[in-house]
């Protein structure tokens, strides 16, 4: 296993990010927080049908991970897949759209908050079952080893998926097909309401990866630097035609599996033990300490956030419902 | 002037992926031991050796797996067609079915398609017993999303193969186990069958007899048999569940005012009760008897020959049903 296992320690010595870069990604986790903030309240006023699955607390990873992909690339995520789809640059509006059921939603309000997808930004679908998405990632990959033009696959998966059927069919194939492919488990300790100690006996879900000969490397999934850097590797291996890289970046689940949930399987400590560590705050003082952005830099750029996630949510409150005529297109 | 050759139902559908693969680069298939054993029914025979393993590809024994692969190769650009050796196999990929490939284009509003065909093959008829002789294609049809097709012949094989890879949407194609070795003239020249029209493969102006697959053949016979009774059965092969093709059904039951199904599938909600519901839905004032239906018992397939022919329909049931639909005595 030894080979195949690696516990990924980011250099602060060596270390270093321009302001620009620093930037993008206190834009991109803030984007995603204020997004998922205003959902809850949206979902809060009865605005939205089904269930609501919250990215707050992991959204490092899906910066991190996004802000080495490229818009051709490929990528399939899960019921909580806002994250992601922002990180790689889906318009709020949009999404607010789909989550409201509007035409001018993505999937013109017949996907909703499980289903997101964006066929312009290489993402090929949120997904409502647990562990599904992995192999059709991996099919995307196939594509892209087929074309040749140096495209890559990521799919994210919580740790739940890691005991689905579909995610070792999945790993097997792109580790004997070499597949461009970077696996991103995001371990936020809980399979839905079931802590994944429970429902696992490896402590380190990447183990999973290296037992089927693949690379694999655990993260801190609340350090969006590590995150980056880690996934830069991986990322680099896949476009060089090297294969497939599993990443478990290990994260918390600040909200519960869906809004409503009870929480009853974890203490009011260990979630306020956790929001200590949570990413965001941990990427300010970052910023701070590394002189990287002031404190007013940042607080301008999150108000300014916040201010443009309340737009964008307002209007699509106001945008149209798609027409009856909508029931019976795209079946096919 | 178009000329004619004799081929095997398996080396029909061989033809069809080979033309296909040779017009368009991005059909590929995937499988288990489709590329240098050729399949277990021989149906990919020759085909790695021609478009090599980048096209040609052997999977691991996880059907989940490389159904989703195809899936998300189809939704990136590719045509695959993927080949699941027995269409009992099918029941433990039945979420990327179901769930993930018939529902992709919907739930993105059309952003995405799935030209994915999925190649089976079922029935009984050879002992293989309960898990691996079902006829599963009412699953298939129940859930909109993805088409259904079921070649009776060759000939039908090879054209509805050549238009499911070119449909743009998820296909289930099930081909019969007992039909492979099966010969006869197809053209020498390309040719298509599209998805939606059935075919009458014996006119007749008495009963309209409804069937699809293997049990075409059956049909066949039986009205040979019921012809040396002065009744002339027209018997219609369906040859895709979805689209599904009433119109010709109901023209044909318009003529000959009698409706027989006959399916593999098990009696009880079998496609035969939809047919049956659609025809007197649509058609009731026509019919001068009730539709009646032939199917499989109600049971699994036992391994025993004897009891196998006793479970599935046959020639004589076909019969009976005929006879009892024109208040014969049987």
């Amino acid at each position: 296993m030894g080979e195949w296992l690696q516990f990924f320690e980011l250099n602060e010595q060596s270390w270093s990010w321009d302001q620009q870069k620093a930037e993008e990604a206190w834009r991109k986790m803030n984007v995603i927080r204020a997004f998922e903030e205003k959902s809850i309240e949206l979902y809060k006023q009865g605005l939205m049908g089904g269930s609501l699955h919250s990215y707050i607390g992991q959204e490092a990873v899906a910066t991190g991970v996004c802000m080495n992909l490229n818009t051709d690339d490929y990528i399939t995520m899960t019921y909580r897949g806002r994250g992601q789809a922002i990180a790689i640059g889906a318009d709020p509006y949009k999404l607010f759209a789909e989550m409201l059921g509007r035409k001018d939603g993505y999937c013109k309000g017949k996907g909703g908050p499980m289903h997101i997808a964006c066929r312009e930004l290489g993402i090929l679908g949120a997904n409502g079952i647990v562990g599904a998405g992995i192999p059709i990632a991996v099919g995307s990959a196939l594509t892209a080893k087929y074309r040749k033009k140096g495209q890559i696959a990521v799919t994210f998966f919580g740790d739940g998926a890691t005991n689905q059927g579909a995610f070792h069919e999945a790993l097997n194939l792109a580790a004997i097909l070499k597949l461009p492919i970077v696996f991103v488990c995001e371990n936020n300790l809980y399979s839905e309401m079931t802590p994944i100690k429970y429902s696992t006996l490896n402590e380190d879900l990447a183990e999973r990866g290296a037992a089927y000969r693949i690379p694999s490397i655990v993260v801190d999934g609340n350090d969006v630097r590590a995150v980056f850097e880690a996934t830069k590797a991986a990322v680099n291996r896949a476009r060089l035609g090297e294969g497939p890289t599993f990443i478990e970046a290990k994260t918390y689940r600040l909200a519960g599996h869906m809004f409503g949930d009870a929480e009853t399987y974890r203490s009011k400590e260990e979630v306020a033990e956790w929001r200590q560590k949570e990413p965001i705050k941990r990427f300010q003082q970052v910023c701070l300490q590394e002189q990287l952005l002031d404190e007013q830099r940042l607080n301008e750029i999150q108000n300014q956030i916040y201010k443009e996630i309340d737009t964008a949510a307002q209007q699509a409150m106001e945008a149209e419902q798609p027409g009856m005529e909508e029931i019976f297109t795209d079946v096919y | 002037m178009s000329t004619k050759k004799i081929v095997t139902y398996a080396e029909a559908i061989n033809e069809a992926l080979r033309e296909e693969m040779h017009s368009d680069p991005d059909v590929i298939l995937l499988g288990e031991d489709i590329g240098s054993y050729g399949g277990v029914f021989k149906v990919t025979k020759g085909l790695l050796d021609e478009f090599g393993r980048d096209r040609v590809i052997d999977t691991p024994i996880s059907e989940a797996g490389f159904i989703g692969a195809g899936i998300g190769a189809a939704m990136t650009g590719m045509k695959p067609v993927v080949e699941i050796m027995w269409v009992d196999f099918t029941l433990v990929a039945m979420d990327q079915i179901l769930n993930q490939a018939a529902k992709m284009s919907y739930m993105s509003g059309g952003q995405t398609k799935v030209p994915l065909v999925i190649r089976t093959q079922g029935g009984g008829g050879r002992g293989n017993a309960a898990q691996h002789s079902q006829s599963l294609e009412t699953i298939f049809a129940h859930v909109p999303g993805i088409k259904v097709v079921l070649p009776s012949t060759p000939y039908d094989a090879k054209g509805l193969l050549k238009s499911s890879i070119r449909e743009g949407c998820p296909v289930i194609f099930i081909e019969h186990k007992m039909l492979y070795n099966q010969k006869a003239e197809i053209p020498s020249e390309e040719y298509f069958i599209p998805l939606g029209k059935a075919d009458i493969k014996r006119a007749g102006k008495d009963i309209t007899i409804v069937s699809i697959s293997r049990m075409v053949h059956f049909c066949l016979d039986a009205a040979k048999e019921l012809q040396k009774e002065g009744i002339e059965a027209e018997v219609i092969d369906l040859r895709t569940l979805v689209p599904l093709d009433l119109e010709l059904v109901k023209k044909s039951v318009q003529k000959t005012h009698r409706l027989l199904i006959v399916h593999e599938a098990t009696k009880s909600y079998g496609w035969g009760a939809e047919v049956a519901a659609r025809i007197q839905e649509e058609a009731f004032d026509e019919l001068d008897a009730p539709v009646y239906r032939v199917g499989a018992e109600d049971v699994p397939i036992p391994y025993n020959l004897n009891l196998e022919k006793e479970t599935l329909p046959q020639v004589r049931d076909i019969v009976d049903a005929v006879r009892n639909s024109l208040y014969l005595s049987i």
